[in-house]
This record gives structure tokens, C-alpha cells and sequence, in this order.
């Protein structure tokens, strides 16, 4: 009580009212400049850090939209599909709330993937904000399960055989497999246990989950300070009263930047929700128009573009792959037993770690190991902080030829993500196997390749040309 | 052994690229329906008319209610007059009371919702929904070897039978023989022989088709219309915010050395 404050003689109601709130929840007030309106960003944000405020409003849109669409939709086999269809034509507003919860999928998936690209190429994961990233990693499996338990819904027979065939693969875990398939499903077949078990997930369960790692994602990054594109430490660098010399407040300067940036985004967002939603197949498959069907199997499943990169590398693993893959583990042993700095001890264990390793690959069905391989695509990301070894953080100050490892990761990626729409052939299947060689080798190999080539100078600060 | 590799990975790229190019599944090449069907109102409430007439007897359209029709012009009365079975109400959904287990014994397969069948029905790369229903009602053929007597090119195999041949007759699709990759196989010319008149010549025909297929595209979705109309503002309405959001920015960037 002793602390409360006395607004100044003669001030203005809204002084007052101000006032009045301070002595009761200082909180808010401290947390607002905290995070806002004193919390120094660098000045040189470029047009990557748009998608991180990009991909909150995005979360807020699904969540917001999702909240009507649970007015109106029934989680029941019998009833989902028509329910769809009642909020498509006979709820006020459905159908625009309905397309922008289907566009917002698609556009969150977008955003987060540019987010991650900008992180890869800054060095954002590096220290410290090592923890800022593993949140991230986290928040995008999240939104992987989400998308896929949410993609059930509608109960098309996209929704129904993609959830068919991503749910078989559990079964192909050795030993727990089956059951834990079962556990999924909730059922023999996917069902309306499934579809009621996905309801509750999708609207609660991790949205919940998700909220609270963007909030630690946040809090964790406001604790250590945004990086910036040229990956130097502001914080190096403080004038007198603390403040970085190249931090600006957040709140306005990049309030205002982002509103630019949600405008520009929202032109396109919009355009595609009003003038194309179904974006020629790929946000809204044509055939998830024809009702579930458990007797009758479409031609082609393909699960929606934004899991299309890792679907591929699933199906690429297939017995010569599984060959590939003990040779090059083979290879790996032998170089390190040859050239490797340790003892002959650890030498003998690393080769018969190998060896053992062989042997799984060989014992178990490459269907297995397709699901690992795809698993393991993702929890790669994990390990960002400590696999890239580069003397610099940014792209910038790294040798050129490292651009061109990244333009043919992203490359290769987008590949990916094609050929998992397409259906397979020798040819493609092949392509799909060198892209996925080479998505490990970046990775598992980027504490090698990262640390090598000719560095450039980093500035001792950023980079920033005044308008 | 690399030249080799990058040889293969080019082939595989160009193949996949022709195949992308290549209509996908079974059947003739789709014609295209003409569009402006959808912005022709009398257009419309003929197909609506078709629609009712020939499909709404085995077919449900259970997503549909007859009153939405209000939307392409008809008022309730009309509606009520022309368009319902004597014991619907304007305010119901378009169901009919065929027993689906008779259905399947007759046809092979219960006759499928119609409410959202144009937008079900588009493949990429071969053409919309729409393209595919104008060229399936329109590549009927007496078929002696199937149970309904009927066949269809778009559709091989079909399990309906043509609805709609008092209208359209009886026509035999011309084959003629072509070598394709060193064997001999019968390709559809593009041509038909009529067998029987309808009441409809060929042109008519063409027309009432995407009259029905014109109302089966608006029905998938009676909001696209609006859903149209309403983009177009808010786009206008971005592009002017973006303007000041830029202005703005600008404003407030000015003082940033």
C-alpha cells in the first residue's frame, strides 16, 4: 500500500484512470515495457523478420476462427462432413470463416517455414539463443500434429486416407507398433473414435501445448535479444543509460513495420481465400469433396503440400535405399576409424556402433525406416545449435560456396515437396533419394562443412543504410 | 559414372515434367464448359429445372436447400410451382426417398450426393469439375454389353445409365485405328454417328448440358458468387491500407540514423 502513487494535481481523466490501474496491477505495466515498448530489437530487421510477428497473427486467425467453426461443426462420423457443408451454406459467414481457418493452414506453414529459413541463414540458433530455437523446433511439430489431426475433420476421403496411410505407418514400429497404431486410431480402422479422439486434440490438447511454447519462445527470446541479419551482438554495444546502440524499441518502430508487413501479407492472404481457395487442389483437395468412404481407396493419396517434403523422403526409403544407407554408415566407421582424432577405444566402439546399426537397418522392413528417417528429418532441427560450427553466425560474413550449399538445400527441398504430391515412378523415387541424401548430409555433416572456406570480417556493428 | 547420374536425374526431371502435362486418369480428354453459363441466370434456373427433372430422382443433394435457389432468381413461389415434389417444403434440403440398398442392386452403386460433385470432380491438369461433367453427360453410347445397356467415355464402365437420351438420342462414338507405340489401338475421332434422334439436336443439347452443369457448379458452392464480390473490396481496401501502413512506417522510420 505504501507505494501507491498520486496522480499529479489537475491531471486528465485518462491520467487518472492510468494511474489507478499502475497502483493495482503494475504488472501489466512492467511487462508491457518489457516486452514493448523498451524492448530494443536491431534497427537492421530485413524482410525475413516479418514472418515471425506474421506467424502469431496467423495463430491468433486459427484460433479465433476455429473457436466459430466448433460453434457449428459436429465431430461425428455420421454428421462431420454435412456439418462442413451446413457452415459452407446455411451458417452466416461460414463459409468465409471456414476458408480462412483452411487458408490459414496452409499460409501458417508458409510463414513458419520462411521463419525457419531465417533463422538457418542468421545463425538465430546459435549461441545463446539456442533455447529460442529448440522452443521453435517444438512449435512447429506441434503445428505438424495440429495440421494433421485438424486435416481429419472435414472427413473427406483425403482427410480419411491420409489419416489411414500416416497412422499405418506407427504400425510399421517393430515390437509396440500395432498397438501403438491402435491406440491412435482408437479403433481397428480410422473411425468415429478417431475422428472424435483428433477433435479433442486438435481443439484443445495442443493448441494448448502450442500456446505455451510461443509464449516460452517469446519470453526466451526477449530474455537474450533478437538476433539480426548481420549476427551481431547488440548488446556488445550500450550507450550510458544500457541501451544497445543499435537497438531501437520495439513498440513503435516495429509495430509500425509489421503493420506494413500484415498489410502485404493479409493482399495476399485474401486473395487467395476470396478468389481461389481451393488453390488449384493444394489447400483444398478436390477429392475431400466426396465424403469418407472406408470401402473405397483413392487412386492417389497425397497429403497436403507442407508435409509433402518429409512424405517423400518416407517413401524413398526403400530396400536399395536401406542398402545406400548401410553403406554410407559403413563408409563413415571406416573413415573415422582411418582419419578420426580419438582413441583407439572409442575407435572400436564407433565402428561397432556401425556395425549394430547395419545390422537394425537390415533386420527391420525399410518401411520402418522410412518412418524413422522422416521422424528423424524433423527432430534434426533440434540439433541446429551445436551441427553448425561456423565462425560467424550470418550468411553474410560466410564463404560464397556456403550460399550455394543452402540454394541447393532449398532447392532440393522444394523438390521434395513436389515429388510427394506426385505419384511415384523409378525416376522420380530416384530424385527423391538423392534429395534426401543430400537434406542428412547438410545436416549431418554441417559440423564439417560450416567451419571450412574463407570467412569474411564481421562489423563491430550492424549494417544499416538510413531511409 | 557422374555423367551417367546427372544424365538420369535430367531424364527423370523431364519426365516427370511430361507426365505433369499428361491428362492423369481413364477416359477421354475433357471439353471445356463455357463459363460464362455461371453469370447467365436463365442459364441457371434451366439447369436448376434439368437438374430436378432428370438427376434429383435417384440423386440426393442433401447439402442443397430448394430455397437457396432464391439466390439464382427464383422466388419461393416459383420454387414451390415448378421445382418441388408435393410433399417437400421450399426450406428442406434436396433429398429423394430411393432406398439406397435398391439403388445399389440396380446401378452397382448408390447414386452419389450431388451437392458438391462439381468441385469433387476436378483433377489438376485435366480441367475443373465442371469440364468433367459437361463432357460426361455429353459421351453416352449404347453399350449391349453393360446391364443398363449404356456406356460412357469419360466415365468407362459407368454405372448410371443416360438420363437424359430423350433428349440427346442415341449416338455411336467413331474409332478409328492408330499405331502407337508399335501396337494397334482404337482412338476415339472426336465424332459421333446418331442412331436415334432426341428431341434435342446436337447444338440444343450441347446448350442444356451446361445449363444442368451451370447449375451443378453454382450449387458446390452458392457463396462463390459473393465470396468473389466481397474479395475484390477488401482487396481494394488492402492495397489503399498498404499505401498508409507505408506512409506511416516511413513516418515513423525518419528519425532512425
Amino acid at each position: 500500500m505504501a507505494d501507491f502513487k498520486d496522480a499529479p494535481p489537475g491531471a486528465s481523466m485518462v491520467e487518472k484512470t492510468t494511474v489507478w490501474f499502475e497502483n493495482r496491477f503494475p504488472t501489466a505495466f512492467a511487462e508491457y515495457k518489457k516486452h514493448l515498448s523498451e524492448y530494443y530489437a536491431p534497427k537492421n530487421f530485413n524482410f525475413w523478420y516479418f514472418f515471425g510477428s506474421l506467424a502469431l497473427l496467423v495463430l491468433v486467425m486459427q484460433i479465433v476462427t476455429g473457436i466459430f467453426l466448433t460453434m457449428h461443426y459436429k465431430p461425428d462420423a455420421a454428421t462431420a462432413f454435412e456439418s462442413v457443408e451446413h457452415i459452407m451454406r446455411d451458417v452466416s459467414g461460414g463459409w468465409l470463416i471456414r476458408y480462412m481457418h483452411s487458408t490459414g493452414a496452409s499460409a501458417f506453414f508458409v510463414v513458419v517455414y520462411l521463419h525457419m529459413f531465417r533463422g538457418l541463414i542468421y545463425g538465430s540458433h546459435r549461441k545463446p539463443r539456442e533455447l529460442v530455437w529448440i522452443f521453435g523446433v517444438a512449435i512447429f511439430l506441434c503445428l505438424m500434429g495440429e495440421a494433421f489431426m485438424g486435416y481429419l475433420l472435414p472427413w473427406g476421403q483425403m482427410s480419411y486416407w491420409g489419416a489411414q496411410v500416416i497412422i499405418n505407418l506407427f504400425a510399421a514400429i517393430p515390437f509396440i507398433g500395432p498397438d501403438l497404431a491402435l491406440l491412435i486410431r482408437g479403433d481397428y480402422v480410422v473411425g468415429d473414435a478417431t475422428l472424435n479422439r483428433f477433435f479433442a486434440f486438435h481443439v484443445i490438447a495442443i493448441p494448448l501445448i502450442l500456446i505455451g511454447l510461443v509464449v516460452a519462445h517469446l519470453l526466451a527470446l526477449h530474455d537474450v535479444g533478437s538476433n539480426n541479419p548481420d549476427g551481431v551482438e547488440i548488446k556488445a554495444k550500450k550507450d550510458a543509460r544500457g541501451i544497445p546502440l543499435d537497438g531501437i524499441p520495439f513498440h513503435p518502430y516495429y509495430t509500425v513495420h509489421d503493420v506494413l508487413g500484415v498489410s502485404v501479407f493479409l493482399m495476399i492472404f485474401t486473395a487467395i481465400m476470396f478468389l481461389a481457395p481451393e488453390m488449384g487442389g493444394y489447400f483444398l483437395e478436390f477429392n475431400n469433396f466426396i465424403p469418407a468412404d472406408p470401402l473405397k481407396t483413392p487412386a492417389h493419396i497425397a497429403p497436403v503440400w507442407y508435409f509433402t517434403p518429409y512424405y517423400s523422403m518416407l517413401r524413398a526409403t526403400t530396400d536399395p535405399m536401406v542398402n545406400v544407407l548401410c553403406v554410407l554408415v559403413g563408409l563413415a566407421a571406416a573413415f573415422n576409424f582411418v582419419k578420426g582424432r580419438m582413441s583407439f577405444v572409442a575407435k572400436v566402439g564407433v565402428a561397432v556402433v556401425a556395425l549394430v546399426a547395419i545390422a537394425l537397418l537390415k533386420t527391420f522392413d525399410a518401411k520402418f525406416w522410412g518412418v524413422v528417417v522422416m521422424g528423424v528429418a524433423v527432430l534434426i532441427l533440434f540439433f541446429m545449435p551445436w551441427l553448425d560450427q561456423s565462425p560467424v553466425k550470418s550468411i553474410r560474413y560466410r564463404p560464397g560456396w556456403h550460399k550455394a550449399v543452402f540454394g541447393v538445400f532449398v532447392v532440393f527441398f522444394l523438390v521434395l515437396g513436389w515429388l510427394g504430391i506426385e505419384p511415384p515412378s523409378p525416376e522420380k523415387t530416384l530424385l527423391a533419394q538423392i534429395g534426401t541424401l543430400y537434406y542428412f548430409a547438410f545436416f549431418l555433416l554441417m559440423p564439417w562443412w560450416s567451419r571450412l572456406g574463407e570467412f569474411k570480417p564481421v562489423p563491430e556493428r550492424v549494417v544499416f543504410n538510413a531511409h | 559414372m557422374m555423367t551417367n547420374m546427372i544424365k538420369r536425374i535430367l531424364v527423370s526431371v523431364l519426365l516427370a515434367v511430361a507426365s505433369a502435362a499428361q491428362a492423369a486418369s481413364g477416359g477421354v480428354a475433357w471439353d471445356h464448359f463455357p463459363t460464362d453459363k455461371l453469370n447467365d441466370r436463365a442459364a441457371l434456373q434451366n439447369g436448376a429445372k434439368l437438374f430436378v427433372n432428370y438427376c434429383l430422382n435417384c440423386h440426393n443433394a442433401a447439402y442443397m436447400r430448394f430455397n437457396r435457389m432464391t439466390d439464382i432468381g427464383l422466388t419461393p413461389e416459383q420454387i414451390k410451382a415448378n421445382l418441388l415434389f408435393t410433399t417437400d417444403k421450399v426450406g428442406e434440403t434436396m433429398r429423394v426417398s430411393i432406398d439406397p440398398k435398391h439403388a445399389k442392386e440396380w446401378f452397382g452403386a448408390t447414386p452419389p450426393d450431388l451437392s458438391v460433385v462439381a468441385r469433387s470432380r476436378a483433377v489438376a491438369g485435366q480441367g475443373s469439375g465442371a469440364d468433367y461433367l459437361y463432357t460426361y453427360l455429353r459421351t453416352y453410347y449404347r453399350d449391349s454389353e453393360k446391364p443398363t445397356g449404356w456406356n460412357n467415355l469419360a466415365f468407362p464402365n459407368v454405372g448410371m445409365p443416360n438420363v437424359l437420351w430423350e433428349l440427346q438420342g442415341e449416338r455411336r462414338p467413331l474409332f478409328e485405328k492408330k499405331a502407337e507405340h508399335g501396337h494397334e489401338v482404337e482412338v476415339f475421332t472426336g465424332k459421333w454417328e446418331v442412331t436415334r434422334a432426341g428431341t434435342l439436336d446436337a447444338r440444343e443439347y450441347d446448350e442444356a448440358v451446361a445449363d444442368l452443369v451451370a447449375f451443378m457448379q453454382w450449387m458446390g458452392e452458392p457463396s462463390a458468387k459473393t465470396r468473389v464480390q466481397i474479395g475484390v473490396w477488401v482487396l481494394l481496401f488492402l492495397g489503399l491500407f498498404t499505401v498508409i501502413a507505408w506512409f506511416l512506417n516511413r513516418a515513423y522510420w525518419k528519425n532512425i540514423k
